[in-house]
């Protein structure tokens, strides 16, 4: 009986291996290199010291023209900030509030309440400021590229001047693994552009992968609790799977 | 008894007064109590109860994605995220239902792949076959709308390319596809009807599960050996037997699925959808969820549309009248040593179309496709009605009891019928 369960099950696994993922499957034929992240493997968390100084860099350089709609300040809580370090965030931002009781729109410091402001108020206006292309939201974008936080970190990192005999399309940048190579944005980030204020060295290596993991936490900011649970679960299933298989064996025994 | 009450054998009084005047118990009791199912049983007899579990954590899920998804083009996207920010545990919900859509299609794909293994679908069980392929069909459908649903670019470009597959069809072509778009392309009005009939389509499924059972109830199931029961030494009471035996097998297959929803939620996803759905950006490769992948592999292998379109569809309806087309009155392949070889290369011919519609539609893909697809339909059309005439089967058990235990079988004592209550 348990060799007839093992066959039943390996041919779900079986199944599962023989599953082509539509991710793969699309695959690019760039290989994306593994960053090695603090939120790797089944238990790993998200390294809060890094993902704050992604948020630094994310606010200090890629805020001028990628907006995180899905997210608000008050969520910066989760990375280890403070009630008063979340408020002085926002309030050094505004935003556009209203109508007011006489029905005008007004400007205002942000709360924490307030979604992440938007660099520009639509997509025409991104467009027209970045010579036609549009700086793609960020909110979700690890779940939204194949490879996730190992391609920002790989994007980031992979700006070279084109090798010989490619020809550069009109104010295209050259990156070793965009697809196709040609990418509108221009490098964003260098080394010691920014300045940390935990001392920590702003090699171009250290910055890709403090924005990875940034983006990383705010595309899945329930991945810590997700795997916690995850674990208990399955333990606990475990458990009952052996208790149910117990019981199985008793009922059954009187029939073989 | 007064006149006109159900004769009950219940003894709790209050059992007793409810089961006098609706037999529901009475009914539970002889369905799934003391239901006589074959003793010989391997584990792939759980795929159908492991089915209905999967259904019902659906509409569950299902209930409390709906009390929170807007269906707008311009709040989809958003709402689907905020449900999986800001609602409490409402990235379980989702990872569950999205997941669990997967884990639908993977225990079903089982229990028709043991269903044609077996051969379930033969005298008498006809009818309860073809329902499963209407419930085969439904799930198809509500999936595909399903996955419309969080309005990413291929919930978008999904939805655009296979509506369009019906504009293939002559005359009628045009206007099922303006009656499924709801207008003259996919848009907010495709989006609310999808939603609208994604919510109705699982309670039709319900429906049809259900005459599924009951089709399954009068014929009683089939059995490894495909070898009809001859008497009470062949089965034994559904219950606590087959219960229990279920209920292993439920575990197992809760602990894949939590496998899927807590450490790789997104794994049988495509990035893509995580891309608001944008109709001025064309994804590089459009590619529908896996589990449509074998049937996307069937289209793409005819170079006409209209040929493809008919082939994809033929690839289910051919199931529909697979009961006439396998003549053998040998069910199980066990004991059908070619036709076992023939269908187990069906099988990895699944596959294969399942790798295939995964791949761009460039070659050596599309030569494989059209050969794999080109033996997914002789081993219907030809192989096996011509097995039916050719094939000599292995001598059959007499009874499922000499087969299982050797000997006549006599009637083990824990077989006899007890009631629920007391087990």
């Amino acid at each position: 009986m348990v060799r007839n369960a093992l066959k039943a099950f390996a041919v779900i696994g079986g199944l599962l291996a023989a599953m082509p993922t539509p991710a793969r499957a699309a695959g690019e034929a760039i290989a994306i290199p593994r960053a090695g992240f603090s939120f790797d493997g089944i238990f790993g968390t998200y390294d809060r010291a890094s993902a704050q100084r992604g948020f630094q860099v994310y606010k200090e350089v890629c805020s001028a023209c990628h907006a995180m709609r899905l997210l608000s300040y008050r969520n910066l809580r989760e990375l280890g900030l403070t009630e008063a370090q979340v408020a002085q965030i926002a309030s050094q931002f505004t935003v556009m509030d209203g109508p007011n009781d006489e029905g005008q729109m007004f400007e205002r410091p942000a709360r924490p309440s307030d979604r992440f402001r938007r660099p520009f108020p639509n997509q025409q206006a991104a467009r027209a400021a970045n010579n036609g292309a549009y700086p793609v939201d960020l909110s979700v974008i690890t779940k939204a590229r194949a490879g996730g936080a190992d391609y920002i970190h790989a994007l980031l990192t992979g700006y070279q001047d084109p090798p010989d005999g490619v020809t550069m399309m009109e104010g295209m940048n050259y990156n070793r693994y965009f697809p196709g190579h040609q990418i509108a944005m221009a490098q964003p980030v260098y080394p010691d552009q920014v300045e940390f204020a935990d001392g920590t060295p702003a090699t171009l290596d250290q910055v890709a992968r403090d924005v990875a993991t940034f983006l990383a936490w705010a595309a899945e900011p329930e991945l810590e609790e997700r795997r916690a649970m995850g674990v208990k679960v399955i333990i606990f299933l475990t458990i009952l799977g052996g208790l149910a298989y117990a019981v199985k064996r008793k009922i059954w025994a009187d029939v073989h | 008894m007064a006149i006109g009450l159900h004769n009950s054998d219940f003894k709790n009084p209050v059992v007793r007064w409810i089961d006098q005047r609706m037999p529901i118990f009475t009914m539970m009791q002889k369905e799934y109590g003391t239901f006589p199912t074959p003793r010989n049983f391997n584990y792939f007899w759980n795929f159908g109860a492991l089915a209905m579990v999967n259904l019902m954590i659906m509409i569950a899920t299902g209930i409390f994605l709906a009390m929170h998804y807007t269906p707008h083009t311009s709040y989809a996207f958003d709402s689907v995220e905020r449900i999986m920010r800001d609602v409490n545990f409402g990235w379980l919900i989702r990872y569950v239902h999205m997941n669990g859509a997967s884990m639908f299609f993977i225990v079903v794909f089982i229990h028709i792949w043991r269903g044609m293994y077996y051969g379930s679908y033969k005298a008498p069980r006809e009818l309860l076959w073809m329902l499963g392929v209407v419930i085969f069909l439904l799930m198809m459908a509500t999936a595909f709308m399903g996955y419309v649903l969080p309005w990413g670019q291929m919930s978008f470009w999904g939805a655009t390319v296979i509506t369009n597959l019906f504009s293939a069809f002559p005359f009628v072509g045009e206007w099922i596809v303006s009656l499924l778009w709801g207008g003259f392309s996919v848009d907010n009005p495709t989006l609310n009807r999808f939603f609208s009939l994604h919510y109705l389509l699982p309670f039709v499924i319900v429906g049809v599960v259900f005459l599924h059972v009951v089709a399954l109830h009068i014929t009683g199931s089939n059995n490894p050996l495909g070898v009809e029961p001859k008497g009470p030494q062949d089965t034994l009471p559904f219950h606590p037997y087959y219960t229990a035996k279920d209920s292993f097998g439920l575990v197992i297959y809760f602990i894949v699925f939590a496998g899927f929803v807590f450490f790789a939620p997104n794994y049988l996803g495509h990035p893509d959808n995580y891309i608001p759905a944008d109709p001025l950006v064309t994804p590089a490769h459009i590619v529908p969820e896996w589990y449509f992948l074998p049937f996307y592999a069937i289209l793409r292998a005819v170079p006409d549309k209209l040929g493809g379109v008919l082939l994809m569809f033929g690839s289910i309806a051919v199931l529909f009248v697979l009961p006439w087309l396998d003549s053998s009155p040998v069910r199980s392949m066990r004991f059908r040593p070619i036709a076992r070889v023939a269908f187990l290369l069906w099988t990895v011919c699944f596959f294969v179309l399942m790798y295939c519609g995964a791949k761009p539609a460039e070659e050596p893909y599309v030569t494989i496709s059209r050969l794999a697809t080109a033996y997914y339909f002789a081993y219907f059309l030809v192989i096996l009605p011509l097995l039916g005439r050719l094939e000599r089967p292995l001598p059959l058990p007499e009874s499922i009891a000499r087969a299982v235990l050797g000997g006549g079988g006599p009637l083990p004592a824990g077989a006899a019928a007890k009631p629920m209550e007391k087990a």
